[in-house]
């Protein structure tokens, strides 16, 4: 029994029914997860690209070697470092947090390229066109920049969000009780990992494909050229 | 402890984690050329089975995928040590993503070549191998580039099978030190040092391949 409600082994279809409405509850944290590292992946990339634009040397060439960093080392490892290593500096947050936050953290790392790319994509000319026609910095990028931006960015960044729902399961091991930790508990408990687990796995495949479907459609739906102005 | 004294320790994990990734990036290789190939096949069955086997392992958690082999898959009589269960899922996985390149890179080879090579009465293989094959593989070295530095730091979930990688020493050391700090700073030092390295092998390649190419990138694009 867990979260009250009882399973039953009697058969293997018996055993995935009845485990379905424990691993609904673990569902919702896996989305909650994602949900929060994806909203940091997108504020803290764009913090980074437009930080890497900077005019200082230090400054992008430092967040240049940072991005690289988190980009090629495990997503396992960064959490490791946040979970046991924040604490030593006072930073105490619940497992679910850190967890998030490395995700987060991990994907800024990539959303960040993709902004930077969109950003690139700009035209020369229409930079020193903004200049010529004494156009504020915030004005060039409310009004030029980010409706061209748009278009271009969003396939990518979704991309990156099926990705991440992809890796929330990593957080089982810092004992975020997701959807996965639920099924190797169940699994513990009732010596019969297949049926948990395959419905874990069965559970995931509708999920990335609805989520890659509807990024298809939203990526029809915006127009190529940029979204119009007001 | 001091720093110092963990680096035997690292190292050793270092050196499974640097075997598992090369290992499964080769056989993922194989995989992803097999499955690519035949998701281009005109055999509905052939076809079919890639297109499953991409859509199960794309479609799923690494880490799902590496317990649903680690303990689901002993249940029903199919059981192997932890060493070969973590190269097979990397493969497996890798080798369906590698797929998608392989068959992205095949599909943008210009139709008009298939007809000309159809005109010259070259076989289905002759044209795949001669013709389609030395354009595209030099159009799949970026992807795969990015492929095999995410197979490495894939590598790092296999430290949960109870596999003595890099990332299971980091652990083992800091349960004994609880020196976190330190241990995890110089762990994904560790990972980048190896992603570094694996950058330059493709980059070499991707070189070589453009030396011997048949055709030069810009006549086709």
């Amino acid at each position: 029994m867990m979260y009250g409600y009882e399973w039953d082994t009697s058969s293997a279809l018996a055993f995935a029914l009845s485990i379905l409405p424990i691993l609904g509850i673990g569902l919702l944290v896996t989305l909650q997860a994602a949900a929060v590292g994806y909203a940091i992946a997108l504020v803290l990339g764009l913090v980074l690209a437009l930080l890497r634009r900077s005019r200082y040397k230090v400054i992008s060439w430092t967040v240049a070697c940072f991005t690289e960093f988190v980009r090629d080392t495990p997503l396992l490892v960064q959490l490791f470092f946040l979970y046991y290593v924040l604490p030593d500096f006072g930073i105490v947050l619940p497992a679910f947090m850190t967890g998030a936050l490395a995700l987060g953290l991990q994907y800024s790392a990539y959303t960040s390229e993709v902004y930077r790319g969109g950003i690139n994509a700009i035209q020369r000319g229409q930079w020193e066109a903004a200049t010529a026609l004494n156009l504020t910095r915030f004005q060039t990028y409310r009004d030029i920049v980010v409706p061209q931006m748009v278009p271009r960015i969003v396939p990518a960044l979704g991309n990156y969000l099926v990705s991440m729902l992809k890796e929330t399961p990593v957080l089982s091991v810092v004992t975020v009780l997701d959807m996965l930790a639920l099924a190797n508990m169940i699994g513990e408990r009732t010596f019969d990992y297949l049926v948990p687990l395959s419905m874990v796995g069965l559970i995931f495949l509708p999920m990335v494909l609805i989520c890659s479907a509807l990024i298809h459609l939203v990526e029809r739906a915006l127009p190529k050229s940029g979204i119009p102005l007001r | 402890m001091t720093w110092t004294q963990y680096l035997a320790p690292l190292m050793k994990g270092a050196q499974i984690t640097v075997m598992i990734s090369l290992t499964s990036i080769a056989f993922g290789t194989v995989l992803a050329f097999l499955a690519g190939i035949a998701r281009t096949s005109s055999n509905p069955i052939i076809s079919g089975i890639a297109f499953v086997y991409v859509l199960l392992f794309r479609g799923t958690p690494l880490l799902v995928q590496l317990f649903w082999f680690y303990y689901a898959l002993p249940l029903i009589g199919v059981s192997f040590d932890p060493i070969t269960t973590g190269i097979m899922v990397l493969s497996l996985l890798t080798g369906a993503f590698g797929a998608e390149v392989v068959r992205g890179a095949l599909m943008a080879v210009p139709q008009a070549q298939h007809e000309a090579a159809r005109a010259l009465n070259f076989s289905k293989f002759h044209t795949l191998w001669h013709i389609s094959m030395p354009q595209a593989i030099i159009e799949m070295m970026p992807a795969f580039g990015n492929l095999a530095v995410q197979n490495l730091k894939d590598t790092a979930l296999v430290s949960l099978i109870s596999i003595a990688d890099l990332t299971f020493q980091a652990q083992s050391l800091r349960n004994i030190t609880l020196d976190s700090a330190t241990i995890y700073t110089m762990t994904l030092a560790g990972y980048f040092i190896i992603a570094l390295g694996l950058m330059l092998i493709i980059r070499f390649i991707e070189a070589k391949l453009r030396r011997g190419a048949a055709f030069p990138r810009s006549a086709h694009s």
